[in-house]
């Protein structure tokens, strides 16, 4: 449904991507990697889920009326087609849904403001002005905000208000902390009302009298909203527009909830009962109510809580068996144990590590659910060396903890944005302020790049060390530049099998290098705003990437266009991570959130809520079934990825975390942040300790032990140096990198 | 809850005049009231909308500085053209003013002639990106290196030693328990540790690489050659890793003084008092805990009666001055109420100054640690006792000829006296200097000091005091000890090897044809022993053990002391090898950890990793370690 949704924004981006393939670079696109592609058009890809449900269908005719009003007829005529929708029966839906329940014209209007949002502001790289239409007379916005009506008197929302709260603060303990979750959410309508109803002076004193009653956590969005005390501000304003359109989420036990209910009859509080009809999503729940500490480990994202059936779809964690590896294992690995005089006495060892993984994990998905590219002679040869690695590789707990090899960087003058290592920690790629992208070697063996095209004309073609001599030795050095951005990079990362990088900027592009050439290949356009984040899969070929436009898009890199679009976060997508087994795509948001998206289909398959604070940070534990994500806040929370559940908090950061990785065999978490330490916590233990019965399983209320002095296993200061990138070696050596700050 | 935050919630908009300015600024003369507000609050609303975008900028540029940059950033979200021309990197260029009640923050723009801008040679290239690689934590450990911040910082120290009984405090839990677990504890001790609220134990183990730093360090500091000592010093007095060493350093101290003072060797004196002030210097470090042993070293060094073998030629003086301003400078950092160095101290230098007995040496060291202490203690114990003084100085200058050395250490009291009390009475005393007056109030001093203050009050004039005699400098104490090393050895004249000479085995060498052949000196074995394996504190152990002859250190004949050069070795087990063929005094320092050995392996399974900086440091540190030992060994 969410590819669905985003058809119309694609069309509209269609317009603008023009194709950067350059010529030297395309024969190293296009190779064997294509053969496994995804579908590239998402329209065809997501309606074969099922037959829309009624709900879907409204969406399709909001889409449908977007369309038509915008005059892209053609996309009307084509997505109906696949939608399987008669025309008039377009037409009569369309009639129902703006006629019908005030619920479903709300849902289909939220949907078309959210949409247009992006496309108004659309060609703002090519400096062209804004078209005046959108921006001036908006119509979704004004049917949006038009929910608003003035619903009572508004100089009784003080008595209202202070009411509620009367009623809320004497009520049993055990409810009074399920019913306080309902303050937040109408401060916030109640005052948004007031405001658009021109009741300036009113809004503000409402605001000053309870604005000092809500969560610490919500500081960041009182914030926003006492900045706005004017009709037209709210405008333009799409974190207060989310807020309107998308109905806040509170989970409330039955009991709670009969007794709210009959409070306010008994009151006749209508304005109240109104806004939580209207605005509010209460997902009741049977059995106890939960306790402060536990709703507040789960609320504090924009949106509240994940509604509970979000979280039901089943999520394939396994890993992916490596078939692939099998054969080629026996000959590839005689070949290099020929080559070191070895005896083939590890044989026997590898065959068993190769056994073990050929039986199916009953969790993981099915091998071919994406096409994944086809492995080069290369990449067998990759993974060879990396088996051998991963037999050196020291076994981690919190008796042997591993070593850190810190990577300053000096002289960058607070520049730093992000960082890379390779898989084989060989390479190190640091994103910079200055829109320039800088590759360095960490191994003796020097960055080396093909020949210009004269000189290889000279090269004997013949040879057999044909690959050794078109790579120009006079300017290998330790570290290369990229120019090409015309923005802060915010997002580096190295392809699996090193011969790509990929560099995501505020100039609103994702770039994709050569580091065959150290030229740039393709940019990327899509995203209209600043790219926060990009990354590789584990497997290569697809990439996915998140920015300002609240969206995270999924690419193959031979695709100028994202093959899925992932929408679904009210504000900005701030990082990305790839799933091991590539079928799910993790993003991390400014309105804290964590989602989990299913590359197959587009879907949200997972939404965690609990984080205070932006999250800047995503890492899965190798073995696919727990994700870690770190936010601003300085806590880590840790997440099950099967029961949708979180089940641990690390707190001890005291800023935020910008980088979180799992030990090769996922005994160790290690987390840096702004505070310039690196942590080690115990993983294993956050993981064993957590007693997940049914019924936790099924309500999602957990309890969460209060152990992060236990885990902890380890603070590293550096002396002044903010902690940006943490990369385990392939034989669980951490490697940190930051940039030396002066001050 | 925190009602005061909140209130800051509350939405502040820009004032009306500032929209009526900018107006004016742009033109429109005459704005109305009602448009003014509506502007000033749309303008107010929009600067929070971009502030808060920019934050985002902020927060991923990795930094916790908005810049101006970001501005531009988020200007450009909204498609609104960035405001060019204020590119600063670190401080926003906006003057402050105030005036009439009225604040003004400006954008001060100053006229520049291109001339100057085309003729100024260009700035330096700002440095390129680099890379630098170090060991953050070595198995868990972090490794005390330049580019780790100090294992524990200086506030935790001062923590600890001043209020020991103090629970400790969450942060420094954190510290603590993460230290003492670098060491090996296993994460139930750990947990045991919080649940008890104990305080962590501190174990004094040191690694390889530690041990062979303080090997070399105390070699280097104790030896012959001055531009190794020098590099040991400054290695002392910068190095953020040595709290845990500092046991081991202050216990070197104090016993190498007590030692040498009883065989009167000034030189090794003056190097451990070096060693001393180094340390002081060290900004990682907090000496409060060691300062038991460290301040009767320093003591000693300023009032012992004898520091050198020819009081009348050697120039002890300069090391009780020397002394006596360390001392100053700890009572200064260290003082509290709690344990009154500072009047402990004053008192007992005021005790051996009013004895009569006191020989002149003592009383010299007691008026400098006086004096050092600053101008009110000089201003009322020493200038009340001027005149007793002057008088026993005139009735040893006037007298008959008892000794020279007595003739000596008046004349230096005096000099000393007529220093500090000068400047200090020509700050108190009411200007007409009379000489007269002065001989009335000071005795036999008053016509010298008379003088001194009026050239004191010159020279105040003239340099609107720019001397504070007060403060240390660090200049100050290096020169002059240094200076009196080589002025003495010069002035030895024939007497050579003077002790004061730096003992350089090279010297010895070639001036040993001069001295008469004397039988070797016995050969006396310090071994300090160090045990510290979960010890709660370091055991060490002195053995004072004559191996050759049975005659004891302290009754050294003045004649020997030439070949008398302490060699400061630690050894890890071979030292009856090494130790037992030279006929020298040796201090063998054995250090039996029991981990570190542990340690050491593991560090070695480290090595074999595709990076390994830390290899290649040992590995210079061994190398050099190998080379001073072997130049100080060869002679003998």
């Amino acid at each position: 449904m969410a590819a669905l949704q985003d058809g119309p924004m694609e069309l509209d981006t269609e317009k603008e991507v023009k194709p950067e393939i350059l010529s030297d670079g395309t024969s190293n696109l296009s190779g064997n990697t294509g053969n496994g592609a995804l579908s590239s058009s998402p329209l065809t890809a997501a309606p074969a889920g099922g037959a829309p449900k009624q709900e879907d269908q409204q969406t399709l005719i909001a889409v449908l009326q977007f369309l038509k009003r915008n005059k892209l007829s053609e996309s009307v005529e084509i997505l109906r087609r696949e939608a399987g929708l008669a025309e008039d029966q377009v037409d009569s839906l369309a009639a129902d849904g703006s006629g019908g329940g005030k619920e479903d014209g709300g849902d289909a209007n939220s949907l078309l403001s959210r949409v247009s949002i992006p496309a108004a502001a659309a060609p703002q790289s090519t400096l062209t002005p804004v078209p005046v239409k959108r921006s001036e007379d908006h119509p979704d916005v004004r049917v949006v905000l038009s929910a608003y009506n003035q619903q009572g008197d508004p100089s009784l929302y003080q008595v209202y208000y202070s009411d509620l709260k009367n009623f809320i603060e004497s009520v049993l303990d055990c409810h009074r902390a399920e019913l306080s979750q309902l303050f937040y959410p109408l401060f916030v309508h109640m005052y948004l009302e007031l405001v658009y109803n021109n009741n300036e002076a009113k809004a503000k004193a409402f605001f000053e009298k309870f604005s000092g009653d809500q969560e610490c956590y919500y500081l960041d969005d009182l914030r926003v909203l006492c900045g706005l005390s004017k009709k037209e501000h709210m405008k333009g304003n799409e974190a207060l527009l989310d807020f309107r359109t998308s109905r806040f989420v509170l989970r409330i036990s039955r009991d709670s909830y009969q007794l709210l209910k009959r409070h306010l009859q008994e009151r006749h509080n209508n304005q109240i009962w109104n806004i939580i009809q209207e605005h509010l999503y209460i997902d009741i729940f049977d059995g106890m109510p939960r306790s402060k500490g536990q709703i507040d480990s789960m609320s504090g994202s924009l949106g509240g809580e994940a509604k509970r059936e979000v979280n039901k779809a089943k999520v394939f964690y396994g890993l992916l068996k490596e078939p692939e590896i099998e054969v080629p294992l026996d000959d590839e690995d005689d070949e290099a144990e020929n080559e070191e005089g070895k005896p083939k006495k590890k044989k026997t060892k590898k065959d068993s590590i190769g056994s073990k993984s050929k039986k199916q994990d009953p969790n993981a998905p099915q091998q071919n659910r994406i096409p994944l590219p086809e492995l080069k002679d290369s990449d067998k040869l990759d993974k060879i060396m990396y088996m051998k690695e991963s037999t050196k590789r020291i076994r981690l707990s919190p008796e042997n903890l591993p070593s850190i090899c810190f990577y300053t960087f000096l002289n960058a003058y607070q520049g730093l944005t992000a960082v890379d290592f390779t898989d084989d920690s060989s390479l190190l790629a640091g994103g910079f302020a200055d829109s320039t992208v800088r590759v360095w070697t960490v191994t003796p063996k020097k960055l080396r790049k093909v020949k210009s095209a004269a000189d290889l004309n000279l090269i004997d073609k013949e040879s057999d060390d044909v690959l050794e001599r078109i790579m120009d030795e006079k300017t290998a050095s330790e570290s290369k530049i990229l120019h090409g951005h015309s923005g802060p990079v915010y997002g580096v990362s190295f392809s699996p099998d090193r011969n790509y990088l990929l560099s995501s900027s505020e100039d609103s592009t994702v770039r994709l290098w050569s580091l065959q050439t150290f030229t740039c290949l393709v940019g990327y356009k899509g995203h209209n705003y600043p790219v926060w984040d990009t990354q590789f899969s584990p497997f290569g070929y697809y990439f996915v990437s998140g920015g300002h436009d609240r969206v995270a898009r999924l690419w193959a890199t031979d695709h100028y266009q994202p093959l899925r679009i992932f929408a679904g976060h009210l504000a900005d997508v701030t990082c990305t991570r790839f799933h091991p087994n590539s079928n799910y795509v993790a993003t991390g948001s400014t309105d804290r959130t964590v989602r989990l998206w299913d590359v197959l289909n587009g879907n949200c398959v997972r939404i965690f809520t609990g984080h205070k604070g932006p999250i800047h940070s995503l890492a899965f534990s190798p073995n696919g079934k727990f994700l870690a994500s770190g936010s601003t806040d300085g806590r880590v929370l840790l997440w099950d990825l099967g029961h949708g559940l979180m089940i641990g908090e690390l707190k001890g950061h005291t800023d935020t975390i910008y980088a979180l990785k799992f030990s090769r065999d996922g005994e160790i978490l290690a987390s840096g942040s702004m505070d310039s330490t690196v942590r080690l916590w115990d993983s294993t233990k956050a993981f064993d300790d957590v007693e997940t019965d049914d019924f936790t399983a099924a309500t999602g209320h957990i309890h969460l032990p209060d152990n992060s002095q236990e885990l902890l296993l380890g603070t590293y200061h550096t002396k002044s140096t903010p902690v940006t990138h943490l990369h385990f070696t392939r034989r669980n050596l951490l490697l940190a990198a930051g940039a030396y700050n002066s001050q | 809850m925190a009602e005061e935050r909140r209130q800051k919630l509350c939405s502040v908009i820009l004032p009306t005049e500032s929209m009526k300015a900018m107006a004016e600024s742009v033109g429109v003369g005459s704005l109305q009231e009602d448009s003014c507000l509506a502007l000033s609050e749309e303008v107010s609303y929009r600067i929070k909308e971009i502030a808060q975008d920019a934050l985002k900028f902020m927060h991923h540029g990795k930094r916790r500085k908005l810049m101006t940059g970001d501005i531009d950033h988020a200007l450009k979200l909204k498609n609104v053209e960035p405001l060019y021309g204020f590119q600063s990197q670190e401080f926003i260029p906006f003057r402050f003013a105030s005036g009439g009640g009225r604040e003004l923050h400006f954008y001060e723009e100053k006229e520049v002639d291109l001339s100057d801008i085309i003729n100024t040679p260009l700035p330096r290239v700002p440095l390129d990106v680099s890379l630098k690689a170090h060991w953050l934590s070595i198995d868990g450990v972090q490794p005390a290196i330049p580019e780790n911040p100090p294992p524990a910082p200086k506030e935790q120290q001062k923590a600890e030693s001043t209020e020991p009984l103090k629970a400790v405090k969450p942060g420094q839990e954190e510290e603590g328990s993460i230290q003492s677990k670098g060491q090996g504890a296993t994460s139930a001790e750990v947990k045991g540790k919080e649940k008890m609220r104990m305080k962590p134990r501190s174990t004094h183990e040191l690694s390889v690489e530690q041990q062979l730093y303080y090997k070399e360090i105390t070699e280097a500091c104790v030896g012959s050659c001055e531009a190794k000592r020098a590099e040991a010093l400054q290695s002392i007095a910068t190095d953020p890793g040595l709290y845990q060493m500092l046991p081991r350093f202050s216990t070197f101290i104090s016993e190498g003084v007590r030692v040498n003072v009883v065989q009167n060797n000034l030189a090794l004196l003056i190097y451990l008092m070096r060693m001393v002030k180094a340390l002081m210097d060290n900004p990682t470090l907090y000496l409060e805990k060691y300062l038991h042993e460290l301040i009767p070293a320093v003591v000693t060094c300023i009032v012992s009666k004898q520091l050198c073998l020819r009081p009348d030629v050697d120039n002890h003086w300069a090391l009780r001055d020397f002394a006596a301003r360390l001392m100053a400078q700890s009572c200064k950092t260290f003082s509290t109420t709690t344990n009154n160095i500072q009047s402990r101290i004053t008192k007992t230098f005021t005790k051996a100054l009013l004895d009569d007995r006191t020989q002149w040496t003592t009383r010299y060291g007691c008026i400098a640690g006086l004096a050092e202490l600053g101008h009110d203690v000089i201003k009322t114990l020493i200038i009340p006792r001027l005149s007793v003084e002057g008088a026993r100085i005139k009735a040893v200058m006037d007298g008959p000829v008892v000794s020279n050395i007595d003739k000596i250490g008046a004349d230096h009291v005096q000099s000393l006296l007529l220093k500090h009390c000068a400047s200090v009475v020509a700050k108190t005393r009411p200007l007409p200097d009379l000489v007269d007056q002065y001989k009335a109030d000071f005795g036999y001093l008053g016509t010298m000091l008379c003088s001194h203050v009026i050239k004191a009050r010159a020279q105040a004039s003239f340099q609107a005091q720019t001397v504070n005699r007060t403060t240390l400098t660090i200049t100050q104490p290096r020169p002059t000890l240094s200076m009196s090393q080589s002025g003495l050895s010069a002035s030895g004249g024939s007497r050579t090897p003077s002790i004061i000479k730096v003992p350089s085995s090279l010297t010895l060498m070639s001036t040993r044809p001069g001295t008469p052949t004397q039988p070797s000196p016995p050969a006396t074995k310090y071994i300090v022993m160090a045990t510290s394996a979960g010890a709660a504190s370091t055991q060490q152990v002195i053995t004072l053990s004559s191996s050759q002859s049975g005659s004891p250190v302290t009754s050294t004949v003045p004649s020997t002391p030439t070949s008398l050069q302490p060699l400061v070795k630690l050894e890890s087990g071979n030292t009856g090898a090494v130790g037992g063929s030279r006929p020298l005094q040796k201090y063998i320092v054995v250090s039996l950890p029991s981990s570190s050995s542990s340690l050491e392996s593991k560090g070695s399974s480290v090595l074999p990793s595709s990076t390994s900086p830390i290899s290649m440091e040992s590995a210079v540190k061994l190398e050099r370690s190998e080379s001073p030992a072997a130049s100080t060994q060869s002679p003998h």
